[in-house]
């Protein structure tokens, strides 16, 4: 389009995220309260609560897999609603999965390959370079043309990270990223996506872990009961949170 | 006058052999069509269309083949289409398979574990190409067991076309059979020519299934 809408859409302080009143149901289930968020762009944003807070319903409508009832979201300028706003805004949202979820009848390659071709339209001499280039990244490009099956927990979230990467997203979404791998394989996950971090993507990610958010993390949410709580930065949200739940939270998962 | 069972006899049922062959594979290929767009309609977000095609599924599972080849037989010339009986059972089986491929296939396309569409959605993928890359080649995988027990099925299904007097295997025995008094014997050749199509087949789909089994 014309060079002010792109000027504007590039520089640092347009929000990359916003949610302004969001309201989710499921069924009669409350699931999202008038939830208010704005992320900027190249933020790193840490989401935490206790199970069932709404954490994953809440990043997930942000690339619509979850619709929500009302309120409004904008990504990258672009507001979600229903029909083509979907698909674009899916373009710029990667998300890495807790499970995963490769696509087990394909190699780790065509995995990266698949939606570079046929989203991004790209020739497969194209895909193939820049999965190549993602696989280097995440260091396991020796396992290119294995099958996910025969890849330990903590490659195959390497390579899921990698195949959201294919797409060049302006924004990647993480739903507890590490929480279904053996403890071993934890470090070589959050070590991939603290040198992300640098990258200056806009990223978000719902994690326990807290290390990785002290490291990576500008800001830090506290989810309960659907609701936001807190936020605050990683430093005083550590040392001084302001709300009950918070503490009571932190002294769970910190406390051993 | 008695004919004696002889080379002319097995030639006439070899020949009609290749017909139970060529029904068998026309309905299985045009009910893989069918049934492809049946199961992707059951599973798709349109209400009135999924309504649409239980009722069809629900309508040919529930009533017996022949009646349904009698019903095409002798209910499209009511219609004034004339159809020779090669056309009707060819119809008529195809929407029977159709109907079972439909179900067989909706129900491991229902099956897959949710992450999957759902990574390809957060991929950018739109449907068409999430169904041809992600959903078809898994769910069509883990259906070919049951899909080739159903053909076997519909090879043996393909005999009740001789009741409404197309020639194919069956009818051909019977008609030998009349022709050389030798019923046993007749019928004995034609169970072995079924079963030599379809043993190696449900072997086949049997051993599928077991490597499936370990594979998990
Ligand atoms: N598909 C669904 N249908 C009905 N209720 C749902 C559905 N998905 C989630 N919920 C409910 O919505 C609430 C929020 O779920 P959500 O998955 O967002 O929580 P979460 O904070 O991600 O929890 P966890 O830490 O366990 O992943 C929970 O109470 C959950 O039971
Ligand atoms: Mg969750």
């Amino acid at each position: 389009m014309n060079s002010i809408t792109k000027l504007s859409k590039d520089s640092l302080t347009e929000p990359m995220i916003i949610m302004e009143s969001v309201d989710k149901y499921y069924g009669a289930f409350h699931a999202l309260k008038n939830v208010n968020l704005m992320v900027k762009q190249g933020e790193k944003l840490v989401i935490c609560g206790p199970s069932g807070s709404g954490k994953s319903t809440l990043i997930r409508c942000i690339n619509y897999l979850e619709d929500f009832a009302s309120g409004k979201i904008v990504v990258d300028g672009i507001a979600l609603t229903k029909g083509a706003s979907i698909d674009a805004i899916r373009c710029e949202v990667g998300m890495v999965f807790q499970q995963f979820n490769l696509f087990p009848h394909m190699t780790v390659l065509q995995n990266c390959m698949l939606a570079p071709m046929k989203v991004r339209k790209m020739t497969s001499g194209q895909a193939e370079k820049v999965a190549r280039s993602y696989l280097e990244r995440v260091r396991i490009s020796d396992q290119m043309h294995k099958y996910p099956a025969q890849l330990s927990g903590g490659q195959q979230q390497r390579v899921a990270i990698a195949r959201a990467l294919c797409m060049d997203p302006k924004v990647m979404l993480f739903d507890e990223p590490t929480s279904a791998l053996d403890p071993e394989m934890v470090k070589e996950v959050l070590d991939t996506m603290i040198s992300l971090a640098n990258d200056g993507r806009t990223m978000i990610c719902v994690t326990h872990e807290m290390g990785f958010a002290r490291a990576v993390a500008d800001r830090v949410i506290f989810m309960a009961n659907g609701e936001i709580i807190e936020e605050a930065p990683p430093e005083t949200f550590f040392t001084a949170p302001k709300n009950e739940r918070t503490r009571t939270f932190l002294g769970q998962i910190l406390g051993h | 006058m008695v004919q004696t069972l002889g080379f002319n006899q097995i030639l006439i049922l070899l020949e009609a052999f290749r017909w139970t062959l060529a029904l068998a594979a026309i309905a299985f290929v045009c009910g893989a069509v069918g049934g492809l767009g049946i199961a992707l309609i059951r599973t798709s977000v349109f209400g009135v269309l999924r309504r649409a095609a239980a009722t069809f599924i629900i309508v040919f599972q529930g009533t017996p083949l022949l009646m349904q080849l009698f019903v095409i037989y002798y209910g499209l010339p009511l219609l004034n289409v004339t159809v020779n009986a090669w056309i009707a059972v060819a119809i008529g089986l195809t929407l029977h398979a159709s109907a079972y491929l439909g179900e067989i296939w909706r129900s491991t396309i229902m099956a897959m574990p949710k992450g999957q569409e759902e990574a390809a959605k957060a991929l950018g993928l739109k449907y068409w190409d999430r169904t041809v890359y992600i959903v078809l080649p898994q769910a069509l995988r883990m259906a070919l067991p049951s899909t080739v027990g159903f053909l076997v099925q519909l090879i043996k299904g393909t005999s009740l076309a001789a009741i409404i007097g197309f020639t194919e295997l069956t009818r051909a025995g019977q008609i030998v059979s009349n022709a050389t008094y030798q019923p046993l014997i007749v019928f004995s050749l034609v169970g072995a020519l079924y079963f030599a199509l379809c043993w190696p087949l449900s072997h086949f789909s049997f051993n599928l299934e077991k490597r499936f089994a370990n594979a998990r």
